[in-house]
């Protein structure tokens, strides 16, 4: 097989952002992929166009981002893996698509390439839009990558995680590491961790299709295997069919919320440096986290014992990891690159035990070291 | 006990329908399984997809893969479904609004593309699910909830925007003509590549009362009869008379390849 046509590019790269996100979707059997043109997402759907018929997978340019988000849950209930990618205009219109794949229990992976309002420059501030920007009441799962490697094994993890859960997982990618080459390491395909979706061990009339064993995520089988199931948005019981009665209602969303917030532990991940004996603690999630790791070994070069919790999940938030931090610390400090949006759940988390101080940058740059240096400077001062 | 012969086409326990009383979208749910079981398809192939409102119903009552109640997206539904398993029959249930309204821009581009599937549009010429307002298929003048002083709009054509994008199938037809709708239904499902079944269908409850002044259904299908014509009528007549007609008929019917994906591996080389 040439080198083109292969699914894992297992090697050393020095490759785009973007074409890393399709090396990560292709390595977690991405085999469907919808997506319509706009800066700075575009090389994840050229790329794609060009590696999806080699892998035999299909790709689509819909005619908006709602045919998009919608053709990947289709897609995903016909037995695919299937992700579409855009950036903050587009991701407004997926809200949409992104509720009917909380509500309906469709695995798919949702790539959001952050920029600021109309111009590509760089940002955080779909931060909140990433948990909260689909209607009704919901879970989601969001992961923040910082850098070439990160977005290459969150997009992975993030298909692993839809799969396992049944629900649409959003990787909150931003035009600082989109566009940035870097050193990329694809394993051996083998190597790799892969999660497929749990399929009916009961024959068609006997499968009760959204009822759940303990884990709460029921079994998913693919169109066309007889087991004609109704997928409806609506209140439905665990047969499918809609029912308008409160209790029905209630169990159902307790068991799709459930099946995230139950599994907190094993969704979020964090990273921490230099913890142990921190008084200064930063928070940070993306791009942000480098320079705020670049500013806490400054400040450890200076005696300043300051430490960073690294957000890699961002989604369901980090509740416990925050918790202990702020405990420990005297001082936390919320690096964001935006008016300060995540900030507000840090400063509900770190409430009575210790200061917050926001870290904040609005104008399409990305903090640099130096800056955030001096931000804990003033702290101490 | 003697069991309706299209019922274990149905899913069951999900009778009685909640159709209003004389409402045309039961007859159409009638029309499909009719169509179906005389083509002898296999159910456990088939996809039924419906967006929101009363039409988008009729896959939630039949025995088959179902998708339902996300209005307009149906056909970007289908588009994920057909591509990745194209053995798969997938047919589109949508209203008016459904087709017309809020997923007009995926309409034109399914034709366009001559994705592989059946859409029937029930076309009730109001949003009768929501209670009677004014959709782009009202006919001009008449009186809704959001148009008290009549519609001043000029009302879509589907089946024309279908022809004109791409379509492959095209056909309409109206809830009294049954023997005709089932055949178009049949031959829709026959047919590679897009196509569009329009099923013109009386709705007494919200769009009868206003726009007739009566609830009667047998006066609302008397009503669309005589604003109905066929196309072979329709083509001895001048435009003007048509213009605020239904024109019944199979429009078109023509094969060209369907749609498999918006890149298709070809070597470049072997150009």
């Amino acid at each position: 097989m040439s080198e083109k046509n292969r699914r894992v590019l297992t090697g050393t790269h020095f490759m785009l952002g973007n074409y890393a996100v399709v090396e990560g979707a292709l390595a977690a059997g991405c085999d469907f992929y919808a997506g319509y043109p706009i800066t700075p997402a575009n090389e994840i759907s050229e790329r794609m166009a060009e590696r999806m018929p080699e892998v035999g997978g299909k790709f689509l340019q819909g005619e908006d981002e709602l045919c998009s988000v919608y053709a990947i849950t289709g897609a995903s209930l016909a037995g695919a893996k299937a992700m579409t990618a855009t950036a903050s205009a587009g991701y407004n219109y997926m809200q949409e698509g992104i509720e009917y794949a909380v509500a309906g229990e469709i695995p798919c992976v949702i790539v959001d390439v952050q920029r600021c309002r109309g111009e590509n420059f760089a940002t955080q501030a779909d931060v909140m839009q990433a948990r909260w920007g689909a209607a009704g009441d919901h879970e989601m799962i969001v992961l923040a990558p910082s850098s070439v490697q990160e977005l290459f094994d969150h997009t992975v993890r993030a298909f692993n995680l839809a799969e396992k859960y049944r629900t649409p997982v959003v990787v909150l990618s931003e035009t600082t590491i989109a566009l940035m080459r870097e050193k990329l390491v694809i394993p051996e395909p083998g190597a790799l961790e892969i999660f497929n979706r749990k399929t009916p061990d009961q024959p068609p009339g006997k499968f009760v299709p959204f009822k759940a064993g303990p884990d709460g995520v029921p079994p998913l089988p693919r169109f066309g295997e007889g087991y004609r199931i109704l997928h409806s948005i609506n209140p439905h019981d665990e047969w499918g069919g809609i029912q308008w009665d409160p209790d029905v209602f209630e169990n159902l969303y307790d068991r799709i919320l459930g099946k995230i917030s139950k599994h907190r532990d094993d969704i979020v991940q964090t990273e921490g440096y230099f913890l142990d004996d921190a008084k200064i603690v930063l928070i940070a999630y993306g791009s942000e986290s480098r320079p705020a790791l670049g500013a806490v070994r400054e400040a450890r070069a200076n005696g300043i014992k300051a430490g960073l919790l690294k957000l890699v999940t961002v989604w369901p938030v980090p509740d416990k990891e925050i918790r202990v931090a702020a405990e420990k610390a005297e001082t936390v400090m919320a690096v964001e690159m935006n008016v300060g949006r995540y900030a507000y759940e840090i400063e509900r988390l770190c409430c009575g035990a210790c200061r917050v101080v926001r870290v904040t940058k609005n104008r399409g740059l990305v903090h640099t070291t130096k800056e955030v240096y001096q931000a804990i400077e003033e702290v101490i001062r | 006990m003697k069991v309706y012969p299209l019922q274990k086409y149905l899913r069951s326990g999900i009778l009685p329908h909640f159709y209003c009383a004389g409402c045309g979208t039961g007859q159409v749910l009638n029309f499909f399984v009719r169509a179906a079981d005389e083509l002898k398809l296999d159910f456990d192939k088939i996809v039924g997809i419906g967006g929101v409102g009363c039409t988008a119903r009729i896959p939630v009552f039949m025995n088959v893969e179902a998708l339902h109640g996300i209005h307009g997206r149906t056909l970007p539904w289908a588009m994920g479904i057909k591509l990745h398993n194209p053995e798969l029959k997938v047919v589109i249930f949508a209203g008016d609004g459904d087709a017309a309204s809020i997923g007009g821009n995926h309409l034109i581009h399914a034709c366009r593309r001559n994705l592989d599937v059946t859409m029937i549009v029930v076309n009730n010429l109001t949003f009768g699910m929501t209670g009677g307002q004014v959709a782009p298929t009202t006919p001009k003048f008449v009186v809704s909830t959001t148009t008290p002083y009549g519609n001043p709009e000029q009302p879509f054509d589907l089946c024309k925007v279908a022809i004109a994008a791409g379509a492959t199938f095209v056909s309409r037809w109206n809830t009294s003509r049954a023997t005709q709708a089932i055949r178009a239904i049949k031959k829709a499902l026959q047919h590679k590549g897009f196509s569009l079944v329009e099923i013109i269908c009386q709705c007494p409850t919200q769009f009868g009362r206003s726009a007739i002044g009566s609830g009667d259904p047998i006066k609302l299908l008397d009503w669309i009869e005589e604003c109905s014509i066929t196309m072979e009528e329709a083509s001895k007549l001048p435009e003007q008379e048509v213009s605020n007609k239904f024109v019944l008929g199979n429009f078109v019917e023509k094969e060209e390849p369907v749609f498999e994906g918006s890149s298709v591996y070809r070597n470049m080389e072997e150009q």
